[in-house]
Parts: structure tokens; sequence; C-alpha cells
């Protein structure tokens, strides 16, 4: 497993490097991510109120919950993206492959390259063109291209934007449209080779279209990362997710199988909010 | 009406009266309009007049005898030589060496307070250089007459001779009043124009790019180098230009130390004279076509600093505008002081 400590390995190579072994074999059965008691704060508003759940690997697990539950900041928990907001904070401990991320001697910025975030609003960098949308996270680390054509056609294709930029690769990425936007977004996240995928209400800037191009993309991309997903879609929660967690108010409801929690609720909290009667 | 019986009139309380749109005049409104739009205009109006008047005073010297006139280096009043080179290069020079030595202490303090400084400490320390700005320019000019000037006399500038004294701008006699302690105020008097509106720039820079390239892995200055900086890059040149436009029109500061001599010298320690001081100390006792020049250079320093401010402000908005609808960080002010 590559190290999150802060010693730069002896060769300076970085411990995401694209042709790294990965070590999510199939038939491993361990949760991928694990939040154990996981508290999260603004100054003193405790937004999560010990959260403790599993992404399973290779699948997709999605968040649901009424607006501000804390389901945006539970996901930018696991990847340590909620402490870069000043005045807030983390308690608990959240694995990464049985590994605790909040451990002291581990740098989030090495978190961060394992896993991934797709924001809610698609945010390519707008002085940078396609291509170097695509290359930035590697650029950014200084991680080796061998063939930087060759990772641009393949994480477009990836995402299924190569056939519609593949002729526009030098315009800037603020130009294409919102849900090209988002997948070249999506693009620059995989070209890293995380191994999770945070996703924060991916679509929720997006038209229907647009929408069920993510939500095929998630599908596919489920075979080769783990996936987390905030949404405020029931529906789409169901369409995409292999487990549903539903959180309320800073505490998870419950976690289970995507069928089970929308047939089956074992929460009464959870039944009345896929049936709507609240949120 | 079909459901009036008694009452006839639709405008009786109680009646169902008809909706009215007629347009109706408003007195207040067009007042208001007329004396907002008039408040207006007399900004444009005050421009004109300040440059169709120093047009006239000039005396069309820039017409008659132009190149002449800007590549002269003689300036003599008592026998009629008025030539602009020395004023010019005063300006343009002091100017100039202020800014490049201001700008990397501004960009860090900008740097420091939008993207390092802890929270409590951003309000204070802003305000602190803010207040810079605030500080009169007369007292600048007095602070550098009592403490800069001796101390460049007596230490600054026979340290620099015997260090760098092979180069022909440490040469000479350490005079105190000149270029150098000019270039010195001057300096420290655009470090907060020029930080301050770095530091506006910086933060408009919106979070979700940030938090694109901090979710990429990016520490935070590679986040700096990689995001913010690429987007703020218009932004920071209009804060340069902005600098450079209060560096040349600076003027009292500048005349207590800059020793006011009409000469061009290649060292820095020698006295010499900007567009700015001259016109500040020979107005009074001009006339004829020493008033000419005096106008003309006057002309020339307002024409200098509005293109520096125009194209400011067109760097300026380009950034606010970089192609994305993303929101900035941070509300922001007008990028003008």
């Amino acid at each position: 497993m590559p190290p999150l400590d802060r010693s730069p390995s002896p060769d300076g190579a970085s411990p995401t490097s694209v042709n790294e072994p990965r070590d999510d074999a199939r038939g491993n059965d361990a949760p991928k991510m694990r939040a154990e008691g996981l508290r999260a704060f603004f100054g003193t508003t405790e937004i999560l109120k010990g959260v403790s759940l599993d992404l399973a690997r290779r699948q997709v697990t999605s968040v649901i919950g009424p607006s501000g539950c804390g389901k945006s900041t539970l996901v930018r928990c696991l990847n340590r993206m909620h402490e870069v907001v000043a005045g807030a904070s983390v308690r608990g401990r959240v694995t990464l492959d049985g590994r605790d991320i909040y451990a002291r001697d581990v740098d989030p910025v090495l978190v961060r390259r394992r896993v991934g975030m797709v924001f809610q609003r698609p945010n390519p960098f707008p002085t940078m063109s396609v291509r170097e949308n695509v290359l930035a996270g590697l650029r950014i680390n200084g991680l080796p291209i061998d063939d930087p054509e060759a990772l641009v056609e393949k994480c477009l294709r990836n995402v299924f934007l190569w056939d519609e930029v593949k002729d526009a690769l030098a315009r800037l990425g603020g130009t294409l449209s919102t849900g090209q936007q988002q997948r070249l977004c999506i693009a620059r996240c995989i070209a890293l080779e995380p191994e999770v995928i945070l996703m924060d209400e991916p679509c929720s800037a997006l038209d229907p279209v647009a929408t069920a191009k993510i939500e095929e993309l998630i599908q596919e991309l489920s075979e080769r990362f783990t996936i987390a997903i905030v949404t405020h879609s029931m529906q789409q929660a169901a369409r995409v997710s292999d487990f549903t967690a539903f959180i309320y108010q800073g505490e998870l409801v419950e976690l289970a199988t995507t069928d089970d929690l929308f047939t089956n609720p074992k929460n009464r909290r959870t039944e009345d909010y896929i049936t709507g009667r609240f949120g | 009406m079909a459901t009036a019986s008694s009452n006839d009139d639709p405008a009786a309380p109680g009646a169902e009266a008809a909706p009215r749109f007629d347009r109706e005049v408003n007195v207040g409104d067009i007042v208001f309009r007329a004396v907002t739009a008039f408040a207006g205009v007399l900004v444009i109006l005050a421009l004109a007049l300040v440059v169709v008047d120093l047009g006239a005073a000039s005396g069309r010297t820039l017409v008659r005898d132009g190149a002449s006139f800007l590549g002269a280096r003689a300036w003599d009043p008592v026998h009629g030589l008025f030539g602009a080179l020395p004023f010019l290069y005063g300006s343009v020079v002091t100017s100039i060496a202020a800014v490049v030595g201001a700008v990397p202490i501004a960009f860090g303090i900008a740097v420091y307070l939008t993207e390092y400084a802890p929270l409590w400490l951003r309000g204070p320390l802003g305000f602190l250089v803010e207040l810079l700005a605030a500080v009169p320019s007369v007292v600048y000019g007095f602070w550098g007459v009592l403490v800069l000037v001796p101390w460049l006399r007596t230490t600054g500038e026979p340290a620099l001779a015997s260090a760098l004294g092979f180069l022909p701008i440490f040469q000479g006699p350490p005079v105190g009043n000149g270029m150098l302690a000019a270039v010195l105020i001057i300096g420290l008097m655009v470090l907060p124009t020029i930080s301050s509106v770095s530091r506006e720039v910086l933060s408009a820079v919106p979070l979700a790019l940030r938090e694109g390239a901090q979710a990429l892995g990016a520490t935070r200055s590679e986040m700096l180098r990689a995001v913010v900086f690429p987007y703020a890059r218009s932004g920071l040149a209009g804060a340069v230009l902005l600098g450079t436009g209060r560096a040349l029109g600076e003027t009292m500061a500048v005349t207590m130390v800059i020793g006011n001599r009409p000469t061009i010298a290649a060292s820095a320690f020698a006295p010499a004279s900007t567009m700015a001081t001259v016109i500040a100390n020979q107005y009074d006792e001009a006339s004829g076509a020493h008033l000419e020049a005096l106008a003309t250079l006057g002309l020339l320093l307002l024409a200098l600093t509005v293109a520096l401010n125009v194209a400011a402000r067109l760097l300026a908005v380009r950034t606010r505008t970089a192609g994305s609808a993303l929101p900035p960080r941070a509300p922001r002010a007008s990028l003008l002081p």
C-alpha cells in the first residue's frame, strides 16, 4: 500500500504513480474506507455528530439527506477537504485501507491524491486548455507523464468526452458546456488514478441529458473506483448506487444496500424521508 | 361598471375600481434624476476643464516645438531655456525603480494576507497596510528629511559606495538628498496601493478553483502557482500599473528629499527633479515661457497617469471576467482606490 506519511520516498517517485499496481484486487472484501465516530465542526457548531460508515470497495455508495444535514461535510471529511476552510475541524477516525488518514504523521496532500473529488459546480481551471486541465493533477504534483497525448485521450474517453472535444483540446476549459465541464473535471480527477472518487452533488448544476451521461459514467467508473456520491435526488441514488446512507441532522440514520433502504427501510425516519413526509 | 348600483363613482371608497395603469408624471423622480446626473456630468466637466486650461496655459508648446522640448536637457529659466528631459528622466526612473523595489514586498504582503495569515491577523494587518496609504504625503516627506536623508548621507550611501562602488550608480558624493532618497520614499508610498489592489485581486480568485486544485493534491504553494496566479495575472499587472501611476504623481514627499536640481546624473546619490516636483517648486515665480513649459509638463504628467490608470482598469476588468462563471471567493470592492 502506498505510504501517506510526509517522508518523500527515496527515489522521488510519487506514491500514486499511474503504473503502480493497486491494492484493489477483486475478492478483497474489506471496506475501502471506514469512518468511525466522525465528528466535524465549523467553529463550535457540530455538523457531524459521530458518524460511522463504510465505503464498500469498488461500489457506489450514495449519501442522501435533507439540505444542511451534513452530507457534503461527510464526504469532505473523507479526503480532508473539510479542514481547508478556516475554522473547520474534525475529530474521530477515517481509515483508507485500514490506515487512519487523520493520524498525526499523515500528509493531507497525499490523501487527496488517492481520494479524488468532484464538486457541485464544474470547476475546470479557466486559464488552462482542455488538455492541460486533464493533466493538471499530474503537473501540479510533478508526476512524470510518459505519453501526455495518450493519457489525455484515455481519460477523456473514460468520461465519454473524447468524441466531443477531440478537435478542441486547445480550447480553454471554461468554454465547454456545463455538462462537458463536469465530465472534464471527472477526467481531471481520474487522470491522477485515485482509488476513491468523492462526488458532491455532481449533477445539481446540470440539465437532464448531461445528468444522464454522468450517471452512466458513474456506473462505468465503479468497475475501477470506489465511489461516494452526495445527492439530493433519491431517484439518482436509486439509479446509480449499490449502497445508500441516509444522514439526518449530522447523524447516520441508516446505511443499507440501495434496494433495501428504499424498499424496506429499518428506521422510521428513513421511511418518512424516502416517502416524502419531510425534507 | 356592471356591479356598481347605488354609487357610480369608481374612485369612491368601497367601490371596486378598475385598475389604472396610466403613466403619471413624478416630479420628485425627475428632479432627483437631474441632480444626480448633474453630479456625474460635473466630474467629466472638471476633467475636461483641466485639460483645456492646461492646454491653453501651455501656449501650445508641444505643438510648436514638441520634439525639441521633450529632448532638450537644459532647463534654465533665467536664460529662457526649457527642456523637459531631466524631469521626464527623473519621473520615469524614480517611479520605475520604486515600483520594482515595492512589487515583491507588496505581492508578499498580499499573498500572506490572503493565503497564509491566520484569520485573526488578516483584518488588523490588512488595515495597517491600508493605513500606510492614508498617511499624508508631507508626513512621509518630513520623516524623509529628518531621518532618511541624514541616515543616507552618513551611513547608507557610504556603505553602498564602498560595497558596490564599481557601479556608476553608486559613485559620487553621498549627498543624502537625491534620487535614492526619492526612490525609497516613493516605494514606501506605493506599497499600500499595490498590496491592497493585489490582495483584492487574489481574494477574487474563485474558491471553487482553489478547492479544485487542493482536491488534486496541490499544496498551498502548488495551488498558488498552478491556479491562483495564472487566474489573477492581469489583475496583478493592473495593480503594478496603478502603483506606477501613483509613483509618477507623487509630489510633496519627493520634493522634500530629491534635491530639486534639473540634472541627469548617473549616480543615484545625486540630486534630481521630477515633472511633479519642478511644477510644485517653480509655479509661483514663473511667467511667460517658463509658465508655459511648466503647464506642458503638467499636461504630460496628466496624460501619463490617465493612460496608466485606464490600462490598469482594463486589466482588472479582465481578471474579473476571466471566462468563468464561478463566484469570487470574497465580494470585491472597486479596484481603484
